[in-house]
């Protein structure tokens, strides 16, 4: 059995003004960061100010959408009714350097693993909302 | 500075009936019938009550019992107790009521419990709930140490039994659970079985804190706040709960959190873990206990997995621990009442009211609330003696 992404309208909070570039990011397939042009830290979730430095001088930049998985759950009895189960909320540390709170996709559960390299998945869910999973990556294209 | 000497000590507990359903009970009726018997297990009545304290509901209770002009507590769980002691210290009140009670907020059980459900933008889309947050920490232990579902479970199975024999758990008499039981229920998130987790329920409870000259006619030895201590790494269910998450000062992670607060507890306590005879953990799922056991140095990183198999948070091991069943047999009551019920139970510990589940001769008792998942933890320490 394979992990999918939710078929139904599902709940989902008002972007507050800091962190609607990330959404329209998704919306465009573009998963969208936060980087610090004073001490060139990176963060997610979004804010006004620098979480190392302080500053407010903040960027936007593209991720490559790669990374790893830094951990799992498999949740079988589903926050509201909303939700198909099973599925797999996971915390995956993105290549640039930040860690971002997703839902594991295209792999069954007992694939999913400490490290394995995973890829972003922007998927249009019903209520006008896309949101980036992330599945297995596919394997690097090696170089003629 | 007036008032820099004076003392406080815990002098009543209540807890209401809990139950999966209380039929026809209102928080607020129930946060009443807890009031007034922790003020009858203190001796004292309403009219000597000068402060209050519990949820966000206490400024209405506050109006409603006429009990103005009063303290009005604005901190949540442990606190809430120990904010209480040091207003009643400082000398800004005589006797505070700390009390919270939860009935009819949880009617819809297609869903989790609404005050385990975020709700920021973020984490709502992805289904987070506590026990999937608690998961993602427990997890990394996992990964890490190779901590076992069988562990676990025994947490599990071990707390689980402590509520059968604790009379007015809404598990009471269920008779001993085992791990084994812990493992073949049905999966939440994994790793956490259904029974690996914290129950819903309804049900108030109080505590009645005095400064010390108040307690001469007392009918209960006063229970004495020896050392507290709080960590916070940022707002709930808002965040990845990350086990590596870690502040600018460094020191201890997100999956560490409590070894500041509990050091904190300790050295103004003049205590060290061997001085405690009971551990009122508080267990929203069972890998919390394991986490707490090591972020309170009462075993080193990554044993706390081997430390619950070879028995030691039985009733006759090293350290007991959450004597009462806890929040996964005693009761789990809305977001405040079931963070006030450790130190309920560690203060009945202590009075030596444990009934078949008491630690013979317990004279210090280390309580806590909160979680990794939950990105806080805090505790206090409980003393029959003044530190």
């Amino acid at each position: 059995m394979t992990l999918h992404p939710q078929r139904h309208a599902l709940p989902h909070a008002p972007p507050g003004g800091v962190s609607a570039p990330f959404w329209a990011g998704c919306a465009a397939g573009e998963l969208r960061f936060q980087r610090c042009r004073s001490c060139a830290a990176v963060q997610f979730p979004p804010a006004e100010h620098c979480r190392e430095c302080l500053a407010a001088d903040l960027v936007w930049a593209v991720s490559s959408g790669r990374g790893t998985v830094y951990s799992w759950t498999v949740v079988h009895r589903p926050a509201t009714p909303a939700f198909e189960v099973p599925y797999a909320p996971a915390i995956v540390d993105v290549a640039e350097g930040f860690q971002l709170l997703t839902n594991l996709v295209d792999v069954a559960p007992e694939e999913i693993a400490a490290g394995m390299p995973v890829a972003v998945r922007f998927v249009a869910v019903p209520g006008d909302l896309t949101l980036p999973y992330f599945a297995p990556a596919p394997s690097e294209e090696t170089p003629p | 500075m007036p008032g820099t000497d004076r003392r406080a000590a815990i002098v009543g507990v209540a807890n209401t009936a809990q139950a999966r359903r209380l039929e026809g009970a209102t928080s607020r009726g129930l946060a009443v019938s807890a009031a007034l018997a922790a003020l009858d297990d203190a001796g004292l009545t309403l009219d000597d009550v000068d402060g209050i304290s519990g949820d966000a509901t206490a400024a209405a209770l506050l109006y409603d019992l006429r009990l103005g002009p009063a303290w009005l507590g604005r901190q949540f769980g442990i606190q809430a107790v120990t904010e209480a002691v040091h207003a009643v210290e400082a000398g800004e009140a005589d006797v505070v009521l700390v009390v919270a009670a939860e009935a009819g907020g949880y009617t819809d059980r297609s869903a989790t419990a609404p005050w385990t459900r975020p709700e920021n933008e973020f984490v709502v889309p992805f289904g987070l709930f506590t026990a999937a947050e608690f998961a993602l920490i427990a997890r990394r232990h996992m990964i890490t140490y190779g901590t076992t579902p069988e562990q676990l479970a025994r947490v599990a199975a071990t707390i689980r039994t402590h509520g059968s024999t604790t009379p007015g758990a809404v598990y009471a008499g269920r008779g001993t659970v085992t791990a084994e039981d812990v493992l073949a229920s049905r999966m939440i998130a994994d790793p956490f079985h259904l029974l690996d987790c914290s129950m819903t329920s309804e049900g108030g409870c109080a505590l009645v804190i005095a400064a010390a000259d108040r307690l001469a006619d007392a009918p209960q030895p006063p229970v004495h706040v020896l050392g507290s201590g709080s960590d916070h790494m940022g707002p709930s269910y808002r965040n990845p709960p990350a086990w590596d998450l870690a502040g600018r000062r460094g020191g201890p992670v997100l999956g560490r959190i409590g070894e500041r607060a509990v050091g904190r507890a300790f050295a103004s306590a003049g205590l060290d873990r061997a001085d405690v005879d009971v551990l009122e953990l508080y267990d929203p799922f069972s890998f919390e206990v394991i986490r707490q056991l090591e972020a309170f140095g009462f075993c080193g990183p990554g044993e706390g997995g081997p430390y619950v198999e070879d028995g030691h948070i039985e009733l006759t091991g090293r350290t007991p621990v959450t004597t009462d069943g806890g929040t996964m047999a005693f009761s789990h009551a809305g977001a405040a009442p079931q963070m006030f019920q450790r130190v309920v139970r560690g203060v009945q510990q202590l009075r030596g009211q444990a009934g078949p589940n008491q630690v013979p001769g317990a004279r210090v008792a280390l309580c806590s609330g909160g979680g990794a998942g939950a990105l806080f933890t805090t505790v206090v320490l409980l003393g029959t003696d003044r530190a």
